[in-house]
């Protein structure tokens, strides 16, 4: 295992580290250590490496990430995952706001809650949160599925695309053109994968789907009370 | 009837409620719904025409045209990039999506830009492969929708643009409308086919200057600070807004003046929101200058260049470059006459078509039909697009030779002056046979 102190040597290093594995990759396993907040840990990998951080993240940790596997022993802040491709983070303890933002694809498990705008603009990750959500969560939100194991706050899915949202507890409101829709077998199935791959411990039976209306896909007049 | 016949026989139009505007009140009152349209303002604004040069005679020492050089080349991202952009002239291709346009017209606007040794630039869409391949020097756009975003395009780019606003509609978002979503721009954007495609109005997962710092390093990390980082903003609060592009650590600044085209957004928007180019670049160059950065910091305008005299009349008032993007389609082939009649049977007619979002252009550029496409053939409309660059170029060499420049970013302010008060005080040089810049020299 490749051990780097992020007090001992930059973020710079690290990066360009991580980043010289996509051309000829020496070591696969890496560990952070002391990380303190530091911002754009981890992001671009092109390799699919293991990379533990240990302690608190910064802005932006593993943004874009591809094929890399990715755990924060502790919290992460803004745009955690943001654009990711493929592979897999996992925040042990909290992320704020922008979780997982606009990414293509892979998966983010958050352990503790996430902030505001979970999965805002995602375009095709899969999320799962076991703690609660905040406001504005999968706004705009194009593909993928957001699962929720606790509460989420207002106007979830809020002009929604083709995303799956699977909340266990409350939400305190839907967004505009977000509907309730039915539990199918498919769903279930689909939730039951999530849940396993996420290692979450959750019921599907439990959760309730939400998903887009698809009532404001075209601009209609008639809708305009909606925007 | 004539409008002679009409002024002899004593009927006088009304100078508020013209026939456009009472056009736009019944359209309306017909379909409740504001104009979606395309192209720039089309309302008469302060602009480069209002402005001249002073050619040498007897204080100032002139360049012998043909016979002595005129340097053109800029090179763009000297402040933190590995990698600066190097240009062999300083007239850029500005961001235009493929979606908004045809593949054959971005594959010509990359063809005509490499032979001229210049930039062409992604739009919200992506990033294509025929666009990477026939554009030598290409800027990935970073745009708030992230529509094919992905790190892969953004190490093949050669610059990256993080797109905060656009002069067209500062403050807006985009709308590419289901008529024109193919299976490839659904496939390319995340989307559904025939789904109207919202352009966020601002990037998702970031608030403001401060946020932006972070997010430009995240950039810079991926890319190993290998490329510029361009920040685009909509002319608007300019000054502020390069100063804070600045401390946000752009290489280089592009500021979009309000007769910046774009594809489809509110009329309302286009005409009523933003500044003129000419009123924003002082702004710019002051933000600069103040930080001690103008020159290390580049600054590209675009927003309504036509021709060489503008493009020297930037370069004069502090820009390192500039973009083009309506002429560029012009250039292309953009209401040519030649497909009036096809004009016509749309409702519209050859310099007047502004309905891109509808996908029918029927000279193939601002489409996605297959059959209207092919009507650009990429090379011959890439090679008159070079012709056009080369024009520009040589146009403001001859004006820059006539001031006894022989760089086209020696030009400064001193070689200007002003036609109208209005146009002086905007560009801040005098008003042509005085001294006075109108609020800075009483």
């Amino acid at each position: 295992m490749k051990t780097i102190n992020l007090q001992e040597q930059s973020v710079r290093e690290l990066n360009q580290l991580l980043h010289d594995q996509a051309a000829e990759c020496t070591e696969r396993e890496w560990e952070v250590l002391e990380p303190k907040g530091a911002h754009n840990i981890a992001c671009g990998i092109d390799q699919s490496l293991s990379v533990d951080i240990k302690g608190h993240a910064g802005y932006f940790c593993a943004g874009m990430n591809k094929h890399a596997h990715i755990t924060v022993f502790g919290n992460a802040g803004q745009g955690v995952a943001e654009n990711m491709m493929s592979g897999t983070v996992r925040v042990k303890g909290d992320a704020s706001q922008a979780a997982g933002a606009t990414a293509h694809g892979g998966l983010l498990v958050i352990e503790g809650n996430a902030g505001a705008r979970c999965g805002i603009s995602m375009k095709g990750i899969d999320i799962v949160v076991k703690g609660n959500v905040g406001h504005m969560s999968c706004f705009m939100g194009q593909a993928g599925s957001l699962v929720v194991c606790g509460d989420a706050g207002d106007a979830l899915g809020d002009s929604l695309y083709e995303v799956h949202i699977y909340v266990k507890g409350d939400v305190k409101s839907l967004g505009a053109d977000c509907i309730e829709k039915e539990m199918r077998d498919e769903h279930i199935e689909e939730l039951t994968a999530l849940l396993n791959r996420a290692g979450v411990d959750e019921d599907p039976s439990k959760f309730k789907r939400y998903g887009s209306a698809r009532q404001l896909y075209n601009f209609k007049v008639d809708n305009a009370s909606a925007y | 009837m004539s409008d002679d016949i009409k002024v002899k026989d004593g009927l006088r139009e009304s100078a508020t409620f013209d026939r456009l505007t009472m056009h736009e009140i019944r359209r309306a009152a017909e379909t409740g719904i504001y104009d979606i349209r395309g192209f720039g303002a089309k309302r008469k604004l302060p602009h480069f025409d209002d402005l001249l040069f002073l050619g040498a005679s007897m204080s100032r020492y002139p360049l012998e045209g043909y016979r002595e050089r005129c340097n053109t080349s800029v090179t763009l991202g000297t402040r933190y990039a590995k990698k600066p952009l190097e240009l062999d002239i300083p007239v850029t291709i500005a961001g235009m999506s493929f979606g908004a346009l045809s593949a054959n017209a971005k594959e010509a606007l990359g063809r005509g830009a490499s032979i001229m040794g210049t930039s062409t630039t992604t739009g919200d869409g992506g990033m294509t492969p025929e666009e990477r391949g026939q554009s030598k020097k290409l800027v990935y756009q970073y745009l708030p929708s992230r529509y094919g975003m992905n790190p892969d395009d953004l190490r093949k780019a050669d610059a990256i643009e993080v797109v905060l606003g656009q002069g067209a509609k500062p403050g807006g978002g985009g709308m590419l409308l289901g008529q024109k979503i193919t299976d490839r721009v659904a496939k390319m954007r995340t989307l559904p086919m025939g789904v109207d495609q919202r352009s966020a109005c601002r990037h998702p997962d970031w608030t403001g200057p401060d946020d932006l710092t972070i997010k430009i390093q995240e950039l810079r990390e991926i890319t190993d600070w290998q490329v510029p980082i361009y920040i685009k903003v909509g002319a608007t609060r300019t000054y502020y807004d390069v100063k804070l592009a600045v401390k946000a650590g752009a290489d280089v600044i592009v500021v979009d003046g309000m007769q910046g085209g774009t594809a489809a957004t509110q009329d309302v928007f286009i005409e009523h929101v933003g500044i003129p180019t000419l009123a924003a670049i002082p702004q710019a160059v002051q933000a600069l200058q103040e930080m001690d950065m103008h020159r290390e910091v580049q600054l590209i305008v675009s927003g309504g260049i036509r021709n060489g005299a503008d493009v020297a009349k930037c370069m004069a008032l502090g820009a390192d470059a500039v973009a083009i993007g309506t002429a560029a389609l012009i250039a292309l082939g953009c209401n040519h006459p030649m497909y009036d009649e096809e004009f016509k049977k749309i409702g519209s007619a050859a310099g007047f078509y502004d309905d891109y979002h509808e996908g029918k252009d029927p000279a193939g550029i601002s489409t996605q039909d297959p059959d209207l496409m092919k009507r650009l053939d990429p090379v011959v409309a890439g090679r008159k697009l070079a012709n056009y660059l080369n024009v520009l170029t040589l146009e403001a060499q001859t004006l820059a030779r006539a001031c006894g420049k022989n760089d086209l970013r020696n030009l400064e302010p001193e070689d200007l002056v002003a036609l109208t008060i209005e146009s002086a005080a905007m560009a801040r040089v005098p008003l042509a046979g005085t001294d006075w810049i109108p609020g800075h020299n009483f």
